[in-house]
């Protein structure tokens, strides 16, 4: 199979997050970036699914700046063949979803995959949007994807509310993915350096532009300290839920 | 053991110096060490033992001979590449990153560098993947920091040699499928040899009840009368520059893996000292503690600096024995100083296996002591800047 998988550079999970003066956008200092883990747990899948089948290629694609070049090496160096990487600022969900759309259509792919979201924004909306877009079938947050015996079908169980369903889906078709797909795999010496060499393709976007215009953003509140009740406390416990947390 | 939550100090913005490649390679590698190293080293380092089933897998990660040439299988990549890889692995321990150092620097490296094609096509491959261990055969029982004076010595039989002699403090002796060794011919030249398990009269006691690198095996090689194929000799080498060409490649691995230890040393003090509660207050409010762990950074922030300098200059071939004296003498010894004032800074908690202080603490000992002892090192240094010979 030819795969498509949409790549999107998050902040490192250790990252403590601040923004800017304005608050309008993330303070980028001293941020790593990492791959995001759903779009990975997708890569290495994707590679799964061809090395099972012996053929076929796998390739990454991300919508934003150079900057995330490194993930997309990263990328590379973990065995995806070629990357491709789209010169837009991804301001909003459907831009991002529209402009993968519009380069995809000229391509011969498939079966993309994407995380079911993106560690940061949350928005879980990308995937969605572009089977739309392609008119292309949906499987969300899959938990397993295997050949189904039958060539152009793909046999995928995914989560729903207090269970799983398993599902069939003929190619082409879009999959978002959901962590117990797979184990991501470390990139070795060897994939480092045949990373070198592979393709990293820069395309113009379309100029598509958001339908959101972000006002702010804002940090939780602080966590509170814990407070410790003793054994024979109950009443002085139920009272603070009552009256200071207000959850019962 | 606790959670691997390492983060590396980069007080100087070190990080700005390397390429994104140099930061994936240390990414990759601490991934992996977190992933499969970390939960398990404390166990094999109290048990003694060395956890074998690593070997395919640093094999995998590209840990044996990264910098040699990929048409060997090997990694290809340049020396702060490989200073990276080893100073991730001595961050977890100095065991294992000498298990892949005495494999790429001093087994493989003389094989590429001194051996012919035909052994380098024999023996890089599977050495790369880690199907064929080695370990290196310098030091002798008489002879450790004048390895010139070593006794064993091998003689032409025609269509062999017959090697005779003794080695010993042989990392990775125990398991190792070839032996790289150094041995003098009828002329007294010292020449490389390989010798493989199985050939007769070859036998590798192990080395027990070691308070230092427990996670690695250590060993004696004996050879008694020993008929070593003509063609395992290195042909391309003859003389101590052989053994101390291999030296040179594995004291600058060690220059950044024991600044490693230092690392994961400060990193844990850090976050202990911001979390132990004394007098109702984090530790490292108090003076001392904070003049600690300064002076640790302060020590890590030049020996980083000091490492990347000496890897550009080894990557220009331009790097010197004596400049690697310097960093490796310097590693070691704040690494050692760092893993002390460490301890103190864990309290009680610092003498368990519940931290990896006290195991880097004794790893330290030995590595102070190999590949060229802390006073070796000063007078190598002492040689260079008063062209006088101390030792000779």
């Amino acid at each position: 199979m030819n795969i498509l998988v949409c790549l999107s550079q998050v902040p490192d999970t250790t990252t403590k997050i601040a923004f800017s003066a304005d608050n309008k956008s993330l303070n980028k200092t001293g941020v790593q970036y990492i791959i995001n883990p759903y779009d990975e747990l997708a890569l290495t899948k994707a590679l799964e699914l061809n090395e099972a089948t012996g053929g076929g290629t796998v390739t990454v694609i991300h919508v934003g700046g150079a900057d995330a070049e490194p993930v997309l090496r990263k990328a590379l160096a973990i065995g995806a063949d070629q990357a491709v990487r789209i010169e837009a600022e991804p301001l909003d969900s459907r831009q991002v979803a529209a402009e993968l759309a519009a380069y995809i259509q000229g391509q011969s792919y498939d079966l993309v995959l994407t995380g079911r979201e993106s560690i940061d924004y949350n928005c879980g909306l990308v995937g969605g949007m572009l089977s739309q877009y392609l008119d292309w079938p949906l499987v969300n947050v899959a938990t397993s994807i295997d050949p189904a015996g039958q060539a152009g079908v793909l046999a995928v169980s995914r989560d729903m509310d207090g269970g799983r369903e398993k599902v069939e889906v003929s190619l082409p078709a879009v999959i978002t993915c959901q962590k117990e797909l797979t184990e991501p795999r470390i990139p070795n010496m060897r994939g480092i350096m045949a990373a070198r060499s592979k393709p990293l393709q820069v395309v113009s976007p379309q100029g598509i532009g958001p339908d959101l215009s972000l006002l702010s953003h804002a940090l939780p509140p602080a966590r509170q300290a814990c407070r410790y009740f003793e054994a024979d406390q109950m009443d002085a416990l139920v009272e603070a839920l009552r009256q200071q947390a207000k959850v019962l | 053991m606790r959670t691997d939550t390492y983060q590396h100090p980069d007080h100087y913005l070190v990080d700005e110096l390397l390429t994104d490649e140099h930061r994936l390679i240390r990414d990759s590698v601490r991934q992996y060490v977190k992933k499969e190293l970390s939960p398990i080293i404390e166990d094999y380092a109290q048990r003694a033992e060395f956890p074998k089933h690593i070997i395919p897998q640093l094999g995998a990660i590209g840990a044996f001979g990264p910098s040699l040439p990929a048409e060997y299988g090997c990694g290809g990549m340049d020396q702060i590449s490989y200073g990276i890889i080893m100073q991730e692995l001595e961050r977890c321990d100095s065991g294992i990153r000498s298990t892949a150092s005495v494999q790429g620097s001093l087994v493989m490296y003389p094989i590429y560098k001194y051996g012919s094609e035909e052994q380098r096509r024999k023996y890089l491959p599977k050495l790369a993947t880690g199907e064929w261990m080695g370990c290196f055969g310098l030091t002798e029982p008489d002879h450790g920091s004048n390895p010139g004076g070593m006794t064993t010595n091998f003689v032409d039989k025609g269509d062999h040699y017959l090697l005779n002699g003794a080695k010993m403090w042989i990392s990775n002796a125990p398991f190792a499928d070839i032996a790289v060794v150094w041995a003098k011919d009828e002329a007294g030249k010292i020449r490389g040899i390989i010798v493989e398990r199985g050939m007769e009269g070859f036998t590798t006691p192990e080395t027990h009840n070691k308070w230092s690198l427990r996670a690695s095996a250590t060993g004696e090689l004996v050879f008694s009368n020993v008929r070593v194929p003509k063609e395992n000799l290195l042909p391309n080498i003859s003389g101590l520059k052989g053994p101390l060409g291999c030296l040179d490649s594995a004291r600058y691995g060690i220059a950044w893996g024991a600044l490693g230890a230092a690392m994961d040393c400060y990193d844990s003090a850090k976050q202990y000292a911001l979390q132990r509660i004394q007098f109702d207050k984090p530790i490292a409010s108090f003076q001392l503690i904070q003049k600690k762990l300064a002076e640790m950074l302060t020590e890590i922030t030049k020996g980083q600096l000091l490492c990347w300098r000496l890897g550009v200059l080894k990557n220009e071939d331009r790097a010197t024995t004596a400049q690697i004296s310097m960093a490796k003498r310097n590693s070691v010894e704040i690494a050692l100083n760092i893993a002390r004032e460490a301890r103190q800074i864990h309290g009680g908690m610092g003498i368990t296996g519940e931290y990896p202080i006290m195991r880097h603490m004794m790893n330290l000992e030995s590595v102070v002591t190999y590949e060229g002892t802390h006073d070796i090192h000063l007078l190598i240094t002492g040689m260079d800047l008063t062209g006088i010979s101390a030792f000779r």
